[in-house]
């Protein structure tokens, strides 16, 4: 059913200065959904995923967050931004993103970095917080570096301890904007894992990755972008196996 | 204890009213410097180009043309409006300049105009991964700027406020040509007295030495401390 849709995207564009990014794409999540976003650089899929947050404001189109429609008005100059800057900021804590150059901030620790948003936004009284902190720390395996800071962590502890900031959001749906890109081969693995791991659980997960495994393995859904629009789309059995357009037969063809 | 020809004590006081109007200079510069680099980044073209006139002004004028200007042109401006409110508004309002009070305006301008280009640059040098993590978070834009923005902006504007800071200390010298007793003003006229240039102002030489020197230290312990998460040479 619609109404119970935790995130629901119809006909999104975005222009850059002439340049159109994104010409109409359109998403149905269901809870639980895991859905892989895979596509050549430039294709638009991390333009995509910011759209759905409004890090980017969508040209045309419509974002729904769990059954509410993002209302959008035009400015003087005609161009379409958030009606309601409140309404953004609460759609924004239901869905909570994780960046592929981790954007932890780096003058907290990884505690503070993970209170801060559920505190002052969700306002949850700091003891419960540090205990939910807590719990995703264990989660994701870095409980014992929760007094570092940032720079004094490998790239996939920054990546798991940004992972552990989103889920003490306890989000509707968690963004990943190719959250493996900026990391050391031998890394990538340990992210993968913990997100395959809440894939499990059945949280709800969009994930722009260019890791063919991850999408073939643990998505439910998987959007081949091409040029601003999908190209191909379905389960993963569907698109990895049985592709109907000849770009994602291009794009999975053996490169040497 | 140096024998200052019974001079010694006023030489100290003055030594005071030196680091007091270096203080209370430095904090009207710093307001005014996170006002005018605030305007330039606000996007609102007025308070651009206001932010901007004020900064170009101020840095092309000299020092002392603008103390001369604000000390005697001051009292001008003020007598004219102080009659102004009298015969129009029945106001009795007055308000005399004197030289701390000059002073201190002078500077302070002067500096918040520099500080101005230096928080500029330290809000710009704040990555704007960061602030964008803050958005997506669902943070208010003030929350944004207080928990993140500022205290990264901090660390990157510190080495040039602690500059501007030394210059400031310096330039506070100038006052004494519009009649402060600060210590140079009464190093000059002490040497003028007793003929002694050198016993008189290598003291004063060296007390400035010693505070740019000790601000030298407490900026780099502050430094330390807002740099925290840092990795060196990153």
């Amino acid at each position: 059913m619609a109404e119970n849709a935790p995130l629901i995207c119809k006909d999104i564009h975005k222009t850059f200065n002439d340049n159109e990014v994104l010409k109409g794409i359109s998403l149905e999540t269901r809870k639980g959904d895991v859905v892989s976003l895979i596509g050549s650089s430039g294709s638009g899929k991390s333009t995509f995923l910011r759209c759905i947050n409004l890090l980017e404001t969508p040209t045309a189109g419509e974002v729904i967050v769990h059954g509410e429609p993002i209302r959008f008005k035009h400015n003087r100059r005609g161009v379409r931004i958030p009606a309601d800057n409140k309404q953004v900021e609460l759609m924004r804590a239901k869905l909570s993103m994780v960046f592929q150059s981790f954007n932890l901030w780096s003058h907290m620790t990884v505690m503070e970095n993970i209170i801060e948003a559920p505190m002052h936004v969700l306002k949850v009284p700091k003891k419960e917080a540090i205990e939910r902190a807590e719990a995703y720390l264990h989660k994701v395996g870095i409980y014992e570096r929760k007094d570092y800071y940032p720079s004094h962590m490998s790239g996939g502890q920054q990546q798991r301890a940004a992972i552990a900031r989103a889920l003490a959001m306890e989000p509707e749906v968690m963004l990943f904007d190719e959250p493996t890109s900026a990391l050391d081969p031998e890394l990538v693995g340990e992210v993968l894992r913990v997100m395959q791991s809440l894939a499990e659980e059945g949280r709800t997960m969009i994930v722009v990755t260019h890791e063919m495994a991850f999408a073939r393995d643990v998505s439910s859904q998987v959007l081949f972008l091409h040029q601003g629009r999908i190209e191909e789309q379905g389960t993963p059995d569907k698109v990895f196996d049985n592709p109907d357009s000849e770009r994602m037969k291009q794009f999975l063809a053996p490169k040497f | 204890m140096l024998d200052l020809h019974g001079y010694g004590p006023s030489i100290l006081k003055g030594a005071v009213i030196t680091v007091e109007l270096a203080l209370l200079s430095l904090l009207l510069a710093v307001v005014l410097g996170l006002i005018g680099a605030s305007s330039k980044l606000s996007g609102n073209r007025g308070l651009y180009a206001g932010a901007t006139a004020y900064t170009t002004l101020i840095r092309g004028v000299p020092d002392l043309v603008m103390m001369l200007l604000l000390y005697y042109g001051g009292q001008v401006l003020v007598n004219k409006l102080s009659d102004f409110l009298y015969y129009e508004f029945n106001v009795d309002w007055f308000f005399q300049f004197d030289p701390f009070i000059s002073g201190v305006l002078t500077i302070g301008l002067i500096f918040g105009a520099y500080m101005t280009e230096t928080f500029r640059g330290a809000f710009l040098a704040v990555d704007s991964g960061q602030i964008e993590a803050g958005k997506a978070y669902g943070f208010t834009r003030w929350h944004t700027f207080r928990r993140i923005m500022f205290p990264q902006m901090l660390r990157h504007a510190l080495p040039g406020v602690g500059n501007n800071w030394q210059v400031l200390l310096k330039t506070t010298a100038l006052v004494s040509i519009i009649g402060l007793t600060d210590m140079v003003r009464v190093a000059e006229q002490a040497s003028k007295a007793e003929h002694a240039p050198f016993k008189f102002f290598v003291p004063v030489a060296v007390v400035y030495l010693l505070l740019t020197a000790g601000s030298e230290l407490f900026i780099r312990w502050v430094n330390s401390r807002v740099s925290v998460g840092v990795v060196k040479g990153d």
